[in-house]
């Protein structure tokens, strides 16, 4: 070995991590290419009212105007996304809500199970848009004994009438939205079944209910699950081809009077939109601390009063104490005053 | 005096057996219907098969519905009395929407539209999701986050600027618009994957790779004798994932693959079942010009057996593999966070 190369630890792993990058490398290309950059480029095409010629694009830089136009002038990008925006949420917790509910039963000891499952996820295969499409138009697609109607005359009664009209077409797009459920299911079930079932077994021991094993086991162990499925749910719901908006922003796209400048900013503003329902999902289910983390923390909290109180005692105890011994030995010098 | 003595506390002995036999008939009926602690009541057994069956029969209801009216005539579907049972087996809607979806060739153009990208699928994910869970460089956290952020992002978001980029290129109109985001890891929901191929990787324990680096092994030795073959079950799920969402995209492979503006006459002219569903009525109504006398005027029942036929083959495919898809989730680790 050569005087002054040496080696210093953690270099060789060092350099074989480089190799790392050798192997993500087309992925890194490709974001790049493909996502980074496009991005860019559409920020600037909404900057721009673009005109198609046939020797290629005419740009025409027009700042903000594109933005300001959707929301001051075009009624459908704002009323879409109104509705968008409520069925978004009205529909995200019910799917996977309902989508646990299902996984849990699926996940019981019961015959037939595999032929269930089969039934379950059959949506997965088949759920696409135009199939969707087609099933929406022959009214295939809501329950049939079912009457969407009297729900709605009910619901308009107690409800403002554009939050009632939501919940209403959630009800008649009923197997829609059971359709859109099937990989949530699917994660969830996977989920459930690396629960350990020992703890179940612990649980009832100590004479816990199924409802409280629910609460207290279930639910506190699929909850990252839980905001995967929402995540994935909203980003499924959003990027659909049902969706009105996206469909708006494709025609958009091609008409004479928007354009790809107008579509581009559209698009913009509907991602940045999307990101916000998404971080808002985020926030609410990873905000929300289960029983244990909140019993922990007002145990830890208790600790630390007692901990105070029981200084507080011992401080006053000193200082009695000295008090004490002051007044003693003042007593004693009267006394051998007096004595004295 | 005796007697009647004895008598009565023999009656009022019944009646407190009675009371207790009523008792244990009671725990014995509760036990039945609502179950103890170890084992499931009759009752709560048949609730649960009850939500089972009835929420199945909802979500096959469309299917079933398809089915169904594909095989009506028209006279079946104007008789207000035939409602679920068709008077015969009427399968000329078959026979049309074939026709109409000139359905070998759109069904041999589906299966390479949706074959090839996923194989690339399956190669780049792979590759992509081992290098992030094998090595530790710098910037992987971030990257990581990237990785998830194009996973949020919609794709109309960045659909027009890579639109004009594959017409510069010259990809557009052909299988090169799927192939080559393919390669870059940016297929169909290609993140999903390469966080599956993630989490796969990452449980195999790094002594094994230790012992192959001793033995000799290069970096992409390791990756191809050794994580590669453990890696079963998540090939699997990608792939068959991967079939699906690639089969089910009508939108991108309208825009990139088919050529929904522009179409010359020289190139192959591609066309894939979904998106010949998505413009069913216009391409019966155009064959059906073509044809002339021979179809019918397009009613309810072609288009649901138009759908039909669109989704047999997956339908096929998962009758004969939904085992592997229900089981193989479970092996792959999608959740082993």
């Amino acid at each position: 070995m050569k005087k002054g190369r040496k080696i210093k630890p953690g270099r060789l792993e060092q350099r074989e991590n480089m190799i790392g990058y050798l192997f993500i490398l087309p992925w890194l290309i490709g974001i790049v290419l493909l996502v980074l950059w496009p991005m860019i480029q559409s920020f600037q095409y909404s900057l721009n009212r673009i005109k198609l010629l046939p020797q290629g694009m005419a740009m025409l830089y027009v700042g903000t105007e594109n933005y300001s136009q959707i929301f001051l002038t075009d009624p459908d990008f704002i009323m879409g996304l109104e509705t968008y925006l409520l069925e978004t949420l009205i529909a995200v917790p019910v799917i996977v809500s309902f989508s646990l509910i299902i996984a849990m039963l699926l996940n019981q000891k019961i015959s037939c199970r595999g032929i269930f499952r089969m039934i379950f996820f059959l949506p997965i295969i088949i759920a696409s848009g135009p199939v969707m499409q087609q099933l929406a138009d022959q009214e295939a697609a809501s329950i049939p004994m079912m009457n969407v109607t009297m729900i709605e005359q009910l619901l308009d009664e107690y409800l403002p009438h554009v939050l009632a009209a939501s919940i209403t077409s959630v009800f008649s797009n009923m197997i829609t939205l059971l359709w859109y459920s099937g990989v949530q299911i699917l994660i969830f079930l996977a989920a459930l079944q690396k629960i350990d079932t020992s703890l179940y077994e612990a649980a009832k021991i100590d004479g816990g209910s199924k409802w409280e094993c629910f609460w207290k086991i279930t639910l506190p162990t699929v909850k990252p699950m839980i905001l995967l499925n929402v995540v994935y749910t909203v980003i499924f719901m959003s990027n659909n081809e049902q969706n009105s908006l996206i469909v708006l922003i494709y025609d958009t796209m091609l008409s004479a009077t928007g354009g790809y400048g107008y579509a581009s900013a559209m698009a913009w503003l509907y991602s940045v939109i999307e990101s916000a329902i998404v971080i808002f999902f985020a926030v609410l289910i990873m905000g929300r601390k289960d029983v244990y983390e909140r019993r922990a923390k007002k145990y830890r909290r208790e600790l630390k009063k007692e901990k105070r109180l029981e200084k507080k005692i011992r401080k006053r105890g000193e200082r009695n104490e000295r008090k004490y011994a002051k007044h003693k030995q003042k007593q004693e010098q009267r006394q051998s005053e007096k004595s004295a | 005096m005796q007697n009647t003595n004895k008598s009565r506390s023999k009656d009022s002995l019944k009646k407190v057996l009675s009371a207790q036999n009523r008792e244990q008939m009671k725990y014995k009926v509760r036990k039945f219907i609502f179950g103890s602690k170890d084992t499931e009541g009759a009752g709560k057994l048949a609730v649960i098969y009850l939500l089972l069956i009835s929420i199945g029969f909802v979500y096959l209801y469309p299917v079933l519905y398809m089915i169904s009216k594909s095989f009506m005539n028209l006279n079946d579907l104007l008789d207000t009395s035939v409602n679920w049972i068709p008077s015969s087996l009427y399968t000329n809607n078959y026979v049309q929407a074939f026709k109409s979806m000139d359905y070998w060739k759109t069904f041999r153009d589906s299966i390479v539209i949706a074959g090839v990208p996923t194989l690339i699928n399956v190669v780049i994910c792979a590759i992509v999701g081992y290098g992030f869970a094998r090595y530790e460089f710098k910037g992987k956290k971030i990257l990581i986050g990237l990785l998830l952020f194009s996973f949020i992002l919609p794709p109309q978001a960045t659909m027009m600027p890579t639109y004009v980029f594959y017409t510069n290129i010259g990809l557009i109109n052909s299988l090169k618009a799927f192939i080559v985001p393919a390669l870059l890891g940016q297929g169909i929901k290609s993140q999903i994957f390469i966080l599956i191929f993630y989490n796969f990787f990452r449980q195999i324990p790094k002594v094994l790779i230790e012992a192959a680096k001793i033995d000799g092994a290069g970096h992409f030795r390791i990756f191809r004798k050794i994580a590669l073959p453990s890696a079963a079950p998540a090939i699997l799920v990608v792939f068959l994932f991967s079939i699906v969402w690639y089969w089910n995209e009508s939108y991108l492979t309208q825009l990139y693959v088919v050529g929904a503006f522009t179409s010359s006459a020289d190139t192959y002219h591609w066309s894939s079942l979904i998106v010949s569903l998505k413009n069913f009525e216009n391409s019966y109504n155009n064959a059906r010009s073509v044809a002339g006398s021979g179809m019918v005027d397009i009613n309810e029942s072609i288009k649901m057996a138009g759908t039909m036929l669109s989704i047999l083959p997956l339908l096929i495919m998962y009758l004969v593999l939904q085992k592997q898809f229900v089981e193989s989730v479970d092996r792959a680790g999608i959740t082993g966070e």
